[in-house]
């Protein structure tokens, strides 16, 4: 009854092409928007701010990334973890170099450079597909982590080796470093997770995603009829890249609040890839979806035996944690191979019938 | 409406031959094809007719011969550029981008005509919009000709095999081709399904003057739509004229149609 | 000026004054290179029958390791706890067809390698809770000493281990050509369909090629294992079999031997030559770059089946 699409007609394409053109999704969004911006700062405290939303929003916007590369353009790539290493790194060299520079500036720009790095890295994709590709890319996943390691120059020469964020503001807030407080970084991340949310979800419902969809279903068929296969999976790199390096930017200066290597290995690659499994391949929400799924899911891990009263090594946690990933990503492939997006769809679908079953 | 009158000779081919690696595919193929006109290429399976069609569109490059379209001599050129000739088609073993919509799909017909901005489409309002909705309009108007405006959103995956084949008709027509290639475009469809495929065909020559040149096994439907039909056996020509003339070839019979025995 | 003397001179100034050593470091590289093509070997084995990328076939490794050594450590005899090792991996590829791929069959490869990350992952927590994490020895009465050929040392592990390999090749090679079954799995992996509509039994077959992976992951569990030691990092070994199969491509078994060997010694002589150069722990990312590059020039692999696309 709630959910009735009756009586709203779509008068012009544009209002057929909206991203919610149902009335009850575009107040179901509004609300949403509203709880995200204005109740959970005043509400939520530090830990589930600092350590459950922030990194949330930050690997959703990674899994928006890798979602447009693999989900969208079709090209499977293992190499998440090296491009968010990438902006990280670039994002410290530039604070450090020039302090003055405004803290969103100094994101976009690290973006951009890691873009570069992903068009270099995603020349292979025109003659390599498929695994072959997947394998390729995890020569940039291991190649960018042992740079950022082994050359001095990425950590200013550090002798400790243990380089932290520096402090920087928006708007006279401080939203990087130690000292920044947790409601305040929430906003920031939050603004930008969702402007660029936005950015993506344009993007991949113009031409241009199209041109990405149709390289990922049948790439011959797509340059016989014209779309330029060099340059669409290209710009794919690109702009995933631009993505994954923002958002290793953020990890390393909103969340963690130093900048460590180890965040970017080749487990981070695969997490990221479960995200967009898990939450749905060539899905913006799905990327979300994803992302809170395996934010939440160790919390729940390693919090149950203690709630059940079963007394458990930490490192047995972390072994169970990956068998459950395993059978998770198996049973969702089994099960629903388009992820959580796709069963929201589907239980939105029943809701349009509620109350009856069909 | 009636139809236009055949025009001068808008398509050559010259002593095409084509082969890969040992395989001869076409041997010495020349024929010519008049604007406005419907050609059928018929011809036992693995005769080359494929092959043909594109080397007609400029996806394969023979390595003997010519082909020239409006007077230009076709130079080897990426298939990407090849879309850009005017030529468009669709192909015997359906290439839907089965992943999107009916819609999404023919619009990919339109992306020879759009120009990509990945910041402007990111923005949405403003020129990427005004774009978007102007070919939509295109868009839709093939969908309204083709009686699919129930099955736009749907994921062509989704799609039975005959509605598929005219989404690919779709996706084709939204290039605005001056020649249109069919492979097999009624290749496992029923009576009825035949009938509509055949009128959307008579109706986007008569319409838009398309020069057509359409792959065929249906004999009945051959001899109905084409003015000009050419036979190839075994990478060879046959024969080639009206289908009249075709149908009484002494060869064409005997290799295609079935020898009468008495 | 200093680096590219170290990179483009000082190596091989190096190499030609010390000839006996360079050939050291070489043979060892083959030998290593040896080993990983064991493990490429049961990717090839399940890509050839299945058409699956098997991601998994790392975590196979250890699995059957760390069982191996289990067993071992239970006290049980070398002779049983083969045996009963085998069974295991049997038990474990009947459960990978039953509860995973035939679940998903005829769903799109891509599809088919994310699900073998997933085995993956579960098969690497499961073995270390049933078998816990510490590293376990395996001790098989494999000769620990070393040769001496013409001033250099050769590990008589790493023979051995070069000679069981060999011997596992040329006996699946044969089994490949020779045999029905090898035929059946040929069939399966062009084409699932078709395969099935001419009474190929598609489950039984894929329990078969995937026994026949994990066994051939137990050899090379039990090789590197007793070279290693038994731990998690094995894992990790099977990643390295992936620049091996780029190499080498995905569908040959010689291939999967000269790719081993290429980046056997090319990550060997690559560390040791090269690598103070550039900082060291060039073995990270060698196998792969060269992979890359490799791929550039030749898409499907030395040995691979060129991919046709028709349209």
């Amino acid at each position: 009854m709630l959910y009735r699409e009756a009586g709203q007609f779509k008068t012009s394409y544009q209002k057929d092409q909206q991203i919610f053109p149902i009335l009850q999704d575009r107040i179901f969004v509004a609300i949403i928007l509203v709880i995200a911006f204005g109740v959970v700062p005043m509400v939520g405290n530090d830990y589930w701010l600092g350590t459950i939303f922030i990194p949330f929003l930050v690997l959703a916007m990674a899994a928006i990334g890798l979602n447009i590369l693999t989900g969208y353009a079709g090209q499977l790539s293992l190499g998440t973890g090296g491009f968010m290493a990438c902006g990280a790194f670039a994002a410290y060299k530039l604070t450090t170099a020039f302090p003055d520079l405004n803290i969103i500036l100094v994101l976009i720009a690290c973006g951009v450079i890691t873009a570069l790095v992903g068009i270099l890295f995603g020349i292979p994709s025109l003659r390599i597909k498929g695994f072959y590709l997947a394998v390729a890319t995890l020569a940039s996943q291991f190649f960018l982590v042992w740079l950022f390691n082994k050359v001095p120059w990425f950590t200013n020469y550090s002798a400790s080796g243990v380089i932290s964020a520096p402090p920087r503001e928006v708007f006279g807030f401080l939203v990087t470093g130690a000292e920044a407080h947790p409601s305040v970084k929430y906003i920031f991340v939050l603004s930008l997770v969702t402007v660029l949310a936005l950015a993506a979800k344009n993007m991949v419902r113009s031409s241009l995603g199209r041109n990405w969809m149709a390289i990922r279903d049948m790439d011959i068929a797509a340059e016989i009829i014209g779309i330029k296969a060099l340059q669409t999976k290209l710009s794919a790199f690109a702009i995933s890249s631009f993505y994954c390096g923002i958002a290793g930017a953020l990890w390393a200066f909103v969340y963690v609040g130093s900048v460590e290597p180890l965040a970017y290995d080749i487990n981070r690659s695969f997490q990221v890839l479960f995200m967009i499994i898990i939450g749905g391949l060539g899905s913006i929400l799905g990327s979300f979806l994803g992302a809170a799924f395996i934010v939440l899911l160790p919390i729940l891990i390693k919090n149950t035996p203690a709630f059940l009263g079963i007394p458990m090594a930490s490192d047995m946690v972390s072994h169970i944690e990956a068998m459950v990933f395993g059978v998770l990503i198996i049973f969702f492939l089994i099960v629903e191979p388009h992820g959580l997006a796709r069963l929201w769809t589907i239980a939105k679908e029943k809701l349009r019938l509620w109350p009856f079953p069909y | 409406m009636a139809r236009k009158p055949f025009g001068d000779v808008i398509l050559k081919a010259e002593n095409i031959s084509l082969s890969f690696g040992g395989v001869k595919a076409l041997q010495n193929i020349s024929f010519q094809v008049r604007e406005h006109t419907i050609s059928a290429i018929i011809g036992p399976n693995g005769a080359g007719k494929s092959s043909m069609l594109n080397c007609i569109q400029g996806f394969y490059h023979p390595q003997e011969g010519t082909i020239t379209y409006r007077g230009k001599v076709r130079r080897a050129q990426k298939s990407h550029e090849a879309a850009r000739n005017g030529v468009a088609r669709t192909f015997q073993n359906i290439a839907l981008f089965k992943g999107m919509s009916t819609l999404d799909n023919i619009m990919t017909g339109r992306n020879t005509k759009m120009k990509s901005n990945f910041l402007l489409d990111a923005l949405y309002f403003g020129p990427s919009l005004k774009q978007e909705l102007e070919h939509r309009e295109k868009v839709e108007q093939i969908i309204d000709f083709l009686e699919i405006n129930h099955i736009r959103k749907t994921p062509v995956g989704r799609l039975p095999y005959g509605l598929q084949k005219r989404v690919e008709l779709g996706r084709a027509l939204a290039a605005e081709p001056e020649l249109l290639l069919l492979d097999e475009p009624m290749a496992g469809m029923n009576i009825e399904e035949k009938e509509d495929m055949c009128r959307f065909i008579l109706d986007v020559n008569e319409e838009f003057g398309t020069t057509m040149v359409l792959i065929e096994h249906d004999m009945g439907v051959v001899m109905d739509i084409s003015d000009h039909v050419v036979v190839l056996d075994y990478g060879k020509k046959l024969a080639e004229g009206t289908p009249d003339v075709v149908r009484n070839d002494k060869d064409v019979i005997e290799a295609y149609l079935g020898v009468s025995h008495d | 000026m200093e680096i590219l003397n170290a990179i483009f001179v000082a190596p091989f100034v190096e190499i030609a004054s010390y000839p006996i050593f360079f050939f050291e470091v070489l043979i060892g590289g083959l030998l290593t290179g040896v080993m990983y093509s064991l493990v490429a070997l049961g990717f090839v084995l399940i890509f050839k029958a299945s058409g699956v990328f098997n991601f998994a076939q790392g975590a196979m490794v250890l699995f059957a390791a760390l069982a191996f050594a289990s067993f071992l450590e239970w006290g049980i005899s070398v002779w049983l706890a083969l045996p009963m090792t085998l069974v295991v991996m049997i038990v474990v590829a009947y459960l990978i067809e039953k509860l995973v791929l035939g679940r998903l069959v005829n769903q799109e490869p891509i599809i088919l390698f994310m699900a073998t990350i997933g085995i993956a992952y579960f098969l690497d927590g499961f073995g270390q809770t049933i078998f816990g994490a510490e590293i376990k020895s395996i001790n098989i009465g494999i000769p620990d000493g070393t040769w001496e050929v013409g001033g250099m040392l050769i590990p008589e592990f790493d023979i051995v281990a070069a000679f069981v390999a060999g011997l596992l090749v040329v006996v699946l090679a044969i089994f490949f050509q020779k045999t029905r079954v090898g035929r059946a799995l040929r069939a399966v992996a062009d084409d699932h369909q078709a395969a099935l509509s001419v009474g190929i039994p598609l489950t039984t077959i894929w329990t078969i090629v995937w026994s026949v992976a994990g066994i051939v992951g137990l050899v090379a569990g039990i090789m590197w294992g007793g070279k290693l030691g038994v731990q998690f990092s094995l894992s990790l070994i099977a990643l390295k079999a992936l620049p091996v199969l780029m190499i080498g491509g995905f569908t040959s078994v010689p291939g999967a031997i000269i790719g081993g060997l290429i980046v056997g010694t090319g990550e060997k002589i690559g560390e040791v030559f090269w690598g103070p150069a550039i900082g060291g722990a060039i073995e990270d990312w060698f196998a792969y770059v060269v992979a890359l590059i490799f791929l550039l020039f030749r898409p499907q692999g030395l040995f691979g089946e060129k991919i046709i696309e028709r349209v």
